[in-house]
């Protein structure tokens, strides 16, 4: 290859690594000089005394309270559904599973990992469809129904991280369960799930940052733009990314328009710092157990 | 005790599985009165009209394959570009600097990389070609390659990370710098690699909903150059059932939805096969 073309190459892999980083920078900038401004208790809870919004003893007409609760009622449903079921496939197919069984399952794992949100939001739909052919005539989409789509949406995650955590761990420690005359389930229970707890917690971390911001799969399912405080399971409710949907669509005055780049940064902010935290405990995990490695 | 846990184990790890084929079982099941006879012709049609009983979902395959093909298209080469980069072509510092940024842009919202390119992207776009609202599918198309950008880049670092050190050694005793490395040994060897990111990228791009609705403009037309606006089928299932409309357009949005649902397995099996080929020669 002649010279040239080798200094060609050298400038086309700058340019590749500085145009994406000056789009991110941009980002960042852009959102933080119209957002910033904006971040304040007004933005969260617009006319209403903060505590009394809180504690839901007073409505919030001009806030995103309402939708940042939506989004934590639905993070907390979907987490409480999926982390238990996810950390034992997890278990399951780490340690018990071989062979074909252990084949088959993990392909069903990852067909669940690629299947795209708003799918997941249609097969939601499809079940209310459904319900209300059949058993019930006045079933509706709801935050039950979200936060179930939703679970299974982040199911894959849990499955990966917890089965990935386990099997990473050192050949010693998968031997001194036996040693000590312990049965499979207890060394599991005793030894190989404590070591592999950071792994884990890192896994169910990322797993509720994905639930945080997925705006596809409620889309279908029962996010609305003013249902005010979420009120019980079979209820619609508001989110925190639909709201910022809805706004770049829909927003008629600037104060309008302020608050959804208020609610942007709010949810960039929260969702990278819940994969800081997912990838701190992820790189603790590793740095322990090097020796695996 | 024991039985009564592993059971439980068992179980699930059985719910994933299950979830998938239930998916699929209802996807089928709803779209099964347009796939036999005469629905089939309708939804396999170049109008959607719902108003005058035309169903066609076409346009919308095809925006959707425009959509990510042309943002595949600027989202591959940097991705590679990035990884020469980050492996040897870039000082070691930088290098680590970019590979944070592209961490960093995993975690960034959808919605959000939409709602800054509503306001920051798509007025640029309308001021440079004057004609149209902007909202377009170059506007949908670079968003969205910025988008699957992080998919590729560590789809490709995974694999530069393998081949690295075994040619470590062997490239340094011929006198390579680690630019030249990467450009004639590393890049060359990660084939496959290139191969599963550019799958992994296209299924990520298609089943994108968010950036094609707020960007793309969305009218259910096949588009005729960059400045036109179209529809995907992910947006198009979005934007159907929030504006109601009547049964038979339901059904053809599970029809949307198989066709969403056979493409990411397609991409899952080619990835699984790379996986095999890849393991066999090792």
């Amino acid at each position: 290859m002649s010279r040239s073309g080798q200094t060609s190459f050298i400038i086309f892999c700058w340019l590749s690594a500085l145009i994406p980083v000056l789009c991110v920078v941009a980002l960042l900038a852009f959102l933080a000089a119209r957002g910033l401004p904006t971040v304040s208790a007004a933005l969260f809870f617009g006319d209403t005394q903060p505590l009394a919004a809180l504690l839901g003893r007073a409505p919030v007409w001009d806030g995103i309270w309402p939708a940042c609760a939506g989004t934590l009622s639905l993070v907390i449903l979907s987490a409480a559904l999926a982390i238990p079921v996810g950390v034992a496939c997890g278990i399951h197919l780490a340690e018990f599973a071989t062979g074909r069984s252990k084949a088959a399952l993990s392909l069903g794992a990852d067909l669940l990992a690629g299947v795209p949100s708003i799918v997941m939001g249609l097969f939601g739909f499809a079940l209310i469809l459904l319900l209300r052919q059949t058993l019930m005539p006045d079933a509706t989409t709801c935050l039950l129904l979200s936060a179930t789509c939703m679970a299974l949406l982040i199911l894959p995650y849990l499955i990966k991280t917890t089965q990935a955590s386990l099997e990473g761990l050192p050949e010693e420690l998968r031997l001194l369960g036996p040693s000590l005359g312990l049965t499979q389930l207890q060394a599991i229970r005793h030894i190989q799930l404590p070591a592999a707890g950071k792994g884990i917690l890192g896994g169910a971390v990322l797993a509720i940052g994905r639930a945080a911001e997925d705006t596809a799969v409620i889309l279908l399912t029962g996010v609305v733009a003013n249902a005010g405080l979420p009120r019980g399971l079979l209820d619609k409710y508001e989110a925190l990314p639909f709201f910022i949907f809805t706004t770049a669509a829909e927003h008629q005055t600037v104060g309008e328009l302020n608050r959804g780049f208020g609610a942007a940064l709010v949810l960039l902010l929260l969702t990278s710092g819940i994969f800081l935290g997912a990838h701190l405990l992820h790189a603790t995990m590793q740095r322990r157990w090097r020796t695996s490695a | 005790m024991e039985r009564i846990t592993r059971g439980l184990l068992l179980l699930s790890a059985l719910v994933a599985g299950l979830a998938v084929l239930a998916i699929l079982g209802f996807l089928v099941w709803f779209s099964l009165p347009l796939l036999c006879g005469e629905g089939l012709t309708q939804v396999l049609s170049w109008r959607w009209r719902p108003f005058q009983g035309e169903f066609g979902i076409l346009p919308m395959l095809v925006g959707s394959l425009c959509l990510s093909t042309t943002s595949m298209a600027v989202a591959l080469p940097m991705g590679l570009g990035l990884c020469c980069f980050a492996h040897g072509v870039g000082p070691r510092k930088p290098a680590a600097l970019v590979m944070g940024v592209v961490r960093f842009m995993t975690s960034v919202p959808t919605v959000v990389y939409g709602f800054v390119a509503v306001f920051l992207l798509v007025p640029l776009v309308r001021a440079a070609f004057v004609s149209g609202s902007g909202f377009s599918w170059l506007a949908a198309s670079l968003t969205l390659s910025l988008l699957v950008l992080p998919t590729v880049v560590l789809m490709l670092h995974a694999q530069f990370e393998l081949i690295e050190p075994r040619v470590r050694l062997t490239t340094a005793a011929l006198g390579l710098t680690r630019a030249q490395a990467v450009r004639y040994v590393v890049l060359p060897a990660a084939q496959r690699g290139l191969l599963a990111a550019s799958a992994l990228g296209f299924g990520r791009a298609v089943g994108d909903t968010l950036v094609p609705l707020m960007l793309a403009g969305n009218a259910p037309q096949v588009p005729g150059s960059l400045l036109d606006a179209t529809r995907t089928l992910t947006a198009h299932i979005a934007l159907v059932v929030a504006t109601d409309s009547q049964s038979t357009a339901y059904l053809s949005l599970f029809a949307c939805g198989l066709i969403l649902f056979v493409t990411s397995v397609a991409v899952n099996l080619t990835l699984r096969s790379l996986n095999r080929s890849d393991g066999g020669r090792a």
